[in-house]
């Protein structure tokens, strides 16, 4: 695979690191000078110096037979951009671009450039899954295909509790997929009932959490950090 | 016609006098504050006073997008100094807020012509230099 990397800080340098020892090809771009020469040693002919938002920088580093463009760049509009030129103009189907400010992430929604991944929703999502009292957790968003996978803890006083999963009517685009209990999970069956402290996995539609949450966590309260 | 101008430099300032002159409603967002006294400056009368808005903000917030009026804008010019935020914040007011007419300075000619054909209304300043010295040098423009 060939992969363009733009932004050579500190993410931008350990992904290339990871993908070079997997064997893949790897242009490494920074318009920072002084960055540039910082790395050139270590990266060589794989580092380029140049603003990638400039048409002619991503052409030669090779755009047009590149498999994956990854925007990590300390700014948000350029991430933006590369990835935007990447796809529409150079027709490269696989970008991924870093959210700087999480309140960007609508506009990297609203162009089109998905994944765009944000540390402070990372770190945010660990913190769901460390703080056992915070409900919901979310496990995956496909947000393509518009799916979701959640995770709850059911609570002793939810309407679910004590209920067989046959007899659970969920709202139309969600789905119970997994119940783990005991420090075991499994795929729960018609028949399987539901208990307090149970966690349930399920997929749905964006947009249900809430409904979904009153089934099984009505005070599902994030806990005081 | 409600005019929201993004970037109050020289051309932005520049632009928005000759737009409030004209019987225009203007709003410029600017990140900078001092960018007001461009505003002012050569006028009788104070922006506000000559009925002109201006609102303290950066231009990727949507706070300050809503704030500076963007909801009601018939023309959206981004004039800020970054070629890229100009061409994010201009997608989001044809995208989000369906602005009927939205202009774009972009320095670069080759992200002017490329965004062009994807139907946005660019200017490039450069590209104009480039043919003007082209011109008073009689020489034959290249391709960008």
């Amino acid at each position: 695979m060939y992969a363009i990397i733009v932004g050579a800080g500190k993410v931008g340098r350990n992904l290339a690191r990871e993908l070079m020892s997997k064997g893949h090809e790897v242009t490494l771009l920074e318009s920072s000078r002084q960055c540039y020469l910082a790395i050139e040693e270590e990266f060589e002919h794989a580092a380029q110096y140049g603003d990638a938002t400039e048409l002619w920088v991503l052409e030669r580093a090779g755009i047009q037979r590149a498999d994956l463009v990854i925007a990590v760049t300390g700014d948000d509009e350029d991430n933006i951009l590369v990835c935007q030129v990447a796809k529409e103009k150079y027709l490269c189907d696989r970008v991924i671009a870093r959210v700087n400010n999480p309140r960007n992430h609508d506009h990297f929604r609203l162009l089109g450039i998905q994944p765009a991944v944000s540390a402070t929703d990372l770190i945010l999502r660990l913190i769901e899954h460390e703080v056992p009292r915070y409900g919901l957790v979310h496990l995956l968003a496909l947000e393509e295909e518009r799916l979701e996978i959640i995770e709850l803890e059911v609570s002793s006083d939810a309407p679910t509790v004590g209920l067989r999963v046959a007899d659970i009517s969920l709202p139309e685009g969600s789905l119970i997929i997994s119940v783990l209990r005991e420090g075991t999970g499994f795929v729960p069956k018609p028949d399987t009932v539901i208990e307090a402290g149970d966690e349930v996995l399920l997929v749905l539609d964006p947009g249900l959490e809430d409904a979904i949450t009153a089934y099984f966590a009505p005070d599902g309260q994030p806990a005081a950090l | 016609m409600f005019v929201l101008i993004v970037g109050a430099g020289r051309v932005g300032a520049a632009v928005a006098k000759s737009a409030l002159a004209a019987g225009h409603e203007v709003s410029v967002l600017d990140e900078d504050p001092l960018s007001h006294e461009r505003l002012d400056a050569g006028q009788d009368k104070s922006w506000e006073d000559s009925g002109g808005q201006f609102t303290v903000g950066t231009a990727l917030e949507m706070d300050a997008l809503i704030q500076a009026g963007i909801e009601r804008a018939d023309v959206f010019i981004a004039s800020t100094a970054g070629d890229n935020t100009n061409l994010v914040i201009a997608q989001i007011a044809q995208k989000r807020f369906d602005v009927e007419k939205t202009i774009v300075r972009v320095m670069d000619p080759a992200r002017a012509s490329w965004y062009g054909e994807q139907g946005l209304h660019t200017i490039s300043p450069t590209k104009h230099a480039i043919e003007m010295f082209e011109r008073a040098l009689e020489l034959e423009p290249q391709r960008v």
